[in-house]
């Protein structure tokens, strides 16, 4: 058992939580995974348009041994099938993302978005209940008034917790292309959302107007070479925001130099050997998710075969570059066909920002640790994971030897795939999203 | 226990011990593992050709971005439609033809093609509590 710290200083325990559904629709495949500021809160958004909330019980004297662990909160429709009839197109509810507000009273705040329409939804607890009206009975129904000979106080009884989620903003017709990526500004006040090819500036106050910041829509779209694929503003400075492209490029941006940010302040590319170039280099190169360390210091970009890891103050390469699963070099034509070369993977870091995270296929997830140059994969799969023991770390193997505990690239599950995962943002918990299922996984501690 | 990093193959642990190839892009590996000469993605694209010779010389350009806008466009024309249907009888429709790409008018929608009816809104599985 104490071979695996040998690979990360963590050691997670399998879950004492899978939330499945056994039989699942395609509206159940889960495609955002999200943990709140304090983690207290994990959301997940899937196909159907629906919000799940988990919250973590808190730890009560009597159970020390266990953490604390996720359980359901809250869940609503958050967004519904629509057809354009006007463009005949149809508009999915799939979650895309969710991105949480941080606190600021008791109710909590968060942004889901589909292809077209974001929402803020409110969630809200309610334990009391006013009792003794004077004009209604108990039932609700109204009373004579002739019949009234006294008055009463109603006062406020405890009732059982229900959790309450309503939208309070619908910003909506802003997109004419598909939203891709939404990001709370540090200023709280303001949030972006972008799509294949603009990204707009709102207030969360105002629901009928946003900015446009970046519009890379050529005048000829048959000029058309590249397409906006993730954005996220910076965790600190209000101003500055990246967003990534489909040709492995990243433009860093600051909104102070003018209103319409087509002209980037940084512009991340690591050069390419020409003679390397092949049919699938852009593809492979297409970066699927960018996100900012916690310090602000650094970007991590995810494409279809590395996670790199660039200095904001470096722009011609990055500093750190994983290899997630190379061995699909060899498989590049076959992923073309079933169009898996496509699939968007996203990553994340741990709080720390000495570990990031990022899926594969055959539920298989890796993570990286920055400091120790260790990696390690891992399974979130129901029969590798008994209650108590320890995720063992998974092995794939390429031709020659296959030893025991090893996968052959063949034998890869490629409709299994881990696009969607979540750290929390303190503690090392991870949340892991496999299709249709959840696992949150937990550092063991002991 | 076997210490699995030394499985043959491109094991990233291993390299990484060896190679301190933490600033190595991922073509510059491709060419210190190939003995063969081969890259493998240069194979890979071969065997592609050789399967769709039709396929475009400008990879990832315009035809997959525009592809990739226009997804969810669904048309639908009804006099097309029971056409369709009624021709079905007899003999085999065209086809969608080779140009995949753009959705033109060209494509009859047959009772197939059309998009299922959405099931209900229901609520999440995952919030019906199955904790294991």
């Amino acid at each position: 058992m104490k071979c695996f710290s040998r690979y990360l200083p963590y050691i997670f325990r399998p879950p004492n939580t899978i939330l499945s559904s056994s039989c699942h629709t395609e509206a159940d495949i889960i495609s955002t995974v999200e943990f709140n500021h304090t983690g207290e809160l994990l959301a997940t958004g899937d196909k159907g348009g629906r919000v799940v909330i988990f919250q973590r019980e808190q730890e009560s004297k009597n159970q020390v041994h266990r953490r604390g662990e996720y359980n359901v909160y809250s869940t609503f429709q958050s967004h519904e099938p629509e057809f354009d009839y006007l463009k005949s197109l149809e508009i999915e509810e799939k979650i895309n993302k969710i991105r949480w507000l941080p606190q600021q009273n008791a109710a909590y705040f968060l942004l889901s978005t589909n292809d077209k329409t974001v929402k803020l939804w409110k969630v809200s607890e309610r334990d009391k209940r006013p009792e003794g009206y004077n004009l209604k009975d108990e039932e609700g129904r109204l009373r004579d008034p002739a019949t009234i000979t006294t008055l009463r106080v109603p006062v406020l009884r405890p009732m059982d917790l229900m959790v309450e989620a309503t939208p309070r903003r619908v910003f909506a017709n802003a997109h004419t292309y598909h939203i891709n990526s939404i990001s709370v500004n540090s200023d709280y006040e303001t949030y972006m959302s972008a799509d294949d090819l603009r990204i707009n500036l709102w207030n969360f106050e105002i629901t009928n107007q946003s900015f446009n910041i970046v519009d890379i829509k050529p005048a000829n779209m048959e000029e058309l070479t590249e397409v906006i694929t993730a954005a996220e503003f910076h965790p600190h400075h209000c101003n500055t925001f990246v967003y990534s492209s489909s040709k492995g490029t990243i433009r860093l941006c600051d909104m102070r130099a003018s209103a319409l940010c087509d002209r980037h302040t940084k512009f991340f590319e690591e050069p390419e050997d020409p003679s390397n170039r092949s049919f699938f280099s852009e593809i492979i190169s297409s970066i699927s998710d960018v996100k900012f360390s916690h310090s602000g210091r650094c970007i991590m970009t995810r494409d279809y075969l590395t996670v790199k890891v660039w200095d904001l103050n470096m722009e011609n390469r990055p500093v750190e570059t994983y290899q997630v699963h190379d061995y699909l070099r060899s498989k590049l034509c076959s992923l073309y066909e079933n169009d898996c070369i496509f699939d968007k993977f996203e990553c994340v870091w741990n709080g720390s920002d000495s570990v990031i995270m990022t899926g594969s296929y055959n539920n298989f997830f890796r993570m990286f640790d920055r400091n120790t140059k260790r990696d390690v994969t891992l399974e979130a799969s129901r029969e590798n994971s008994k209650p108590r023991a320890i995720l063992k770390p998974r092995k794939v193997c390429v031709g020659g030897k296959r030893r025991k505990d090893e996968i052959s690239v063949d034998s890869l599950d490629f409709s299994k795939k881990i696009l969607h995962t979540a750290w929390h943002p303190s503690e090392n918990i991870i949340a892991v999203a496999a299709t249709n299922n959840l696992y949150i996984f937990q550092d063991k501690v002991n | 226990m076997d210490r699995a990093t030394h499985c043959p193959g491109p094991s990233m642990s291993q390299k990484q011990e060896e190679e301190n190839p933490t600033e190595e892009t991922g073509e510059e590996k491709q060419d210190t593992q190939e003995k063969e000469g081969v890259l493998p993605e240069k194979a890979e694209e071969a065997k592609l050709k050789a399967k769709y010779p039709s396929l475009g010389q400008k990879p990832g350009g315009s035809d997959f971005l525009m592809k990739r806008l226009q997804k969810g466009q669904k048309y639908f024309d009804s006099g097309d439609y029971n056409m369709a249907k009624a021709k079905m009888k007899n003999k085999q429709l065209p086809s969608a033809g080779p140009d995949k790409n753009l959705v033109t008018g060209d494509h009859i929608p047959t009772p197939q093609d059309l998009p299922q009816r959405k099931s209900s809104l229901v609520t999440s599985k995952l919030a019906g509590g199955q904790v294991e």
